[in-house]
């Protein structure tokens, strides 16, 4: 029905490949500061980071709702690496035909208030402005840009060992945010967006995937909380018989519900060709993804009590990543202001039929 | 991952329920005068006029007075109808959860008398459950069926029973005897009757709710007679007809879509340039309303199939009441007015009947409690 053979099977060998190569231990090494470096071959290797691309760009023409899923999966693992941003910088470079490469990448402006202006140089280009918390900088082989050229949006694709340094930055995730500064930096080639490709586009698919890498991260949260409230033991009896448990982990797993299946809206409409639909369905994605994940981390903490609380016990690993993740790209208050907004536009008569698709 | 996961994949509707939509679009339109907002008024003129279009039964056998059409063609019309807020009492029960557990359970005879009349709506139905001391512990029925010659003699009392002035029939749930070995099972002994509302010993007396309006009933059964051809499935086995039938109840796209009106009517309020704060407080409940039918209709999707999404239609029953609750909480922060029931002003009423009918989703087809417990049940953990 619904979810494709290709899919399922797609989302079985990424769960063992990051349940061998994504344990706790690469995580944390991670956070750290260096790149996991075994974890992205192994990926790299599926294929998976680049298959949205035409084959003869060195893709597999994959879907995109297969790849979100892939990323839900990611999510779910708490991967740290580039992913989500080789996938969208990928897409972006070939659309526009600039160089790829095939190491890890990562794509901007991510941010809505940043500023990147492009000016013709006799034969070449410059670029001024700032591109910031732009994720992995540090450790991308490429950056892909989105920025303002003398008539309109166009790409540019630069080598991670050429551009500015980073300034290094993360998020409470320890996933390196970087902000770069372009003064008059040179650029040989710059390229065209076609049709479809724009910053707005990018800020959305951008927003698409944090929302489904949350829904991966929420059922991690979920499955540790019900795991553990089976195990644990006071007043001789597991947490998991007490009815006061048992409401919140049934709230937990229904906000999970929710999530997954907000994400699902976003990434229906990836194939439908409307870029309105898109905008709009994205925007609900995140909204109430961020909203479900705000109540899910409450209550999976209060489930595991102090332990939670803990750097050596995995939870926080999912709840510090949804804290970081439900802000990037868009908060949930941003985008419920745009589906308020584009709705309110539209006119209440035409909430129903727009929810109906027709 | 070990823990089980209630998942919703994402459907699309098939064409020939995309199809439909503009039909019962059409429909609505036609009956314009008749739709009002959160009554669920009993009208049967209206019903008839549904079943002459196919739309009640509409996934029952044809041989039944159905018109095997696909669980999604009846979802289209369900939510169409829903919010249009159109009236459906006099067929919706019976088409939601009597219809087809009488299909589940019945005799021949049965499915061969009601189904066709419910499907012309002709026949209505309602839930005789609940009781005075019988509320979420359903079990701890006091209702008793004692067998007698060439039927059964039943005395009780059962209370909310809603639309019950209206029916013409219940599907009873009481108890029967059980053996002392079997004393210890809660469920059994447990039966259902297809209760004739109008047989002799049957009292229905209103309960007026606190809108001041006669919605639900208090029926007391005194050495009522029943004949055995309306004895529903089998004797013993009615705790799970009824949980069958609460499945069919709960799995309705009825939870969300109850006060439809009223967010229509903000959106009207807040105009084409909303501030930030209402843009935020709109779009969130758009947002909840838009994955809540997605949802819905991933639900229409497993029972297309043949599943029973029992845990699935608990988690949307429970999402869906806490959105409903929250459309009146944020309206009157947007949109501050004083409500009166019967005021000029279309929003003053709304938000009248949906701050005073709010409390009542999260109770009535199992409480947000009770349905927090089956949830976790299907994780495992009771
Ligand atoms: C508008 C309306 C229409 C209705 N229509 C019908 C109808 O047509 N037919 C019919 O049969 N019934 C009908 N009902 C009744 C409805 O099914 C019951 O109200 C419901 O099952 C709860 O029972 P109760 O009211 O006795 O509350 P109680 O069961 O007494 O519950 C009171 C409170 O205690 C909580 N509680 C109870 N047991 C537990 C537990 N084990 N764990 C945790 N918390 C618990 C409940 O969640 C609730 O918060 C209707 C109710 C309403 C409000």
């Amino acid at each position: 029905m619904a979810i494709r053979d290709e899919t399922r099977m797609l989302l079985e060998s990424m769960g063992r490949l990051f349940e061998n190569l994504c344990t706790k231990q690469v995580v944390d090494a991670a956070e750290t500061g260096v790149f996991a470096a075994d974890l992205w071959r192994a990926v790299s290797e599926t294929g998976v980071p680049l298959a949205a691309l035409p084959e003869s760009a060195g893709g597999a023409d994959a879907e995109w709702a297969d790849l979100y899923a892939a990323l839900r999966v990611a999510g779910r693992f708490s991967a740290p690496i580039p992913l989500a941003e080789t996938m969208l910088a990928g897409w972006i470079a070939s659309s526009a035909g600039l160089e790829i490469g095939d190491g890890p990448m990562t794509v901007g402006p991510v941010r809505a208030s940043d500023k990147l202006t492009l000016t013709r140089d006799g034969n070449g280009w410059r670029l001024n402005g700032t591109a910031s918390r732009l994720p992995y900088a540090s450790h991308a082989e490429r950056i892909v840009l989105i920025v303002d050229g003398p008539d309109g949006e166009m790409a540019v694709s630069l080598e991670g060992s050429t551009a500015p340094t980073p300034a290094k930055g993360k998020n409470i995730a320890n996933e390196s945010r970087d902000t770069l500064v372009f003064d008059n930096f040179h650029l040989s080639t710059a390229a065209a967006l076609p049709k479809g490709v724009s910053r707005a586009a990018l800020y959305r698919r951008g927003a698409l995937a944090r929302a489904t890498m949350m829904s991966g991260a929420l059922e991690r949260a979920m499955d540790l909380a019900v795991t553990y409230a089976q195990e644990r033991v006071q007043f001789g009896r597991p947490i998991s018989k007490f009815q006061a448990v048992q409401q919140n982990l049934a709230v937990l797993s229904e906000q999970t519900a929710v999530a997954v299946a907000a994400a699902n809206l976003g990434i229906q409409s990836l194939s439908q060709g409307d870029e309105e639909r898109e905008e709009f369905q994205i925007a609900i994605a995140k909204t109430r993804v961020g909203e479900a994940a705000t109540l899910a981390c409450e209550l999976a903490h209060q489930v595991h009590g102090a332990i939670g609380f803990t750097k050596e016990y995995s939870l926080q690993l999912a709840t510090r990543r949804l804290w970081s993740w439900r802000e990037e790209f868009g908060s949930d208050p941003e985008w419920a202001a745009k589906v308020g907004t584009y709705f309110c536009g539209k006119g209440a008569d035409n909430l129903w039929p727009i929810m109906t698709g027709d | 991952m070990a823990t089980p996961m209630f998942r919703f994949d994402p459907v699309e509707l098939p064409p020939e329920a995309i199809k439909l939509r503009g039909e019962v679009r059409a429909f609505i339109e036609e009956h314009k005068d008749v739709m009002g907002f959160s009554r669920g008024e009993h009208n049967p003129e209206f019903s008839q006029a549904m079943g002459k279009k196919g739309w009640i039964g509409m996934t029952w056998p044809k041989q039944y007075g159905g018109h095997e059409r696909s669980s999604f063609e009846r979802y289209v019309v369900i939510e169409e109808m829903l919010v249009a807020g159109a009236p459906l009492s006099a067929h919706y029960t019976g088409d939601r959860q009597s219809g087809p557990n009488i299909l589940r359970f019945g005799t021949e005879e049965q499915k061969s008398y009601f189904c066709p009349k419910i499907a012309a709506g002709e026949l209505t139905f309602c839930i005789g459950m609940s009781e005075p001391n019988s509320g979420s512990d359903v079990a701890g029925t006091r209702t008793r069926a004692v067998k007698v010659e060439g039927g059964y003699r039943i005395n009780g009392t059962k209370l909310w029973t809603s639309n019950a002035h209206n029916a013409d029939y219940a599907i009873l749930f009481c108890k029967m005897a059980v053996d002392e070995e079997q004393a210890n099972d809660r469920h059994a002994g447990a039966t259902q009757f297809l209760l004739d509302l109008k047989l002799p010993g049957i009292e229905i007396r209103p309960v007026i709710n606190l809108l001041g309006e006669h919605h639900f009933n208090e029926i007391f059964l005194t050495d009522v007679f029943v004949p055995d051809h309306l004895l529903l499935g089998k004797e013993g086995n009615g705790w799970n007809q009824l949980t069958s039938e609460l499945a069919f109840e709960r799995s309705a796209p009825d939870r969300f879509l109850v006060f439809f009106q009223m967010l229509q009517q903000m959106i009207r309020m807040a105009g084409p340039n909303p501030d930030k704060a209402t843009a935020v407080a709109l779009g969130k409940l758009i947002s909840q309303l838009a994955t809540l039918r997605s949802m819905s209709v991933s639900i229409a999707g497993m029972l297309a199939e043949g599943l029973q999404p029992n845990n699935e239609s608990a988690v949307v029953k429970d999402l869906g009441t806490r959105y409903e609750q929250d459309i009146p909480v944020v309206a009157r922060q947007l949109f501050p007015s004083e409500p009166e029931l019967e005021a000029i002003d279309v929003y003053e009423t709304m938000i009248a009947r949906s701050t005073m009918n709010a409390p009542r989703l999260s109770i009535q087809g199992g409480t947000r409690e009770i349905l927090r417990g089956i949830i976790a049940r299907g994780l495992g953990l009771r």
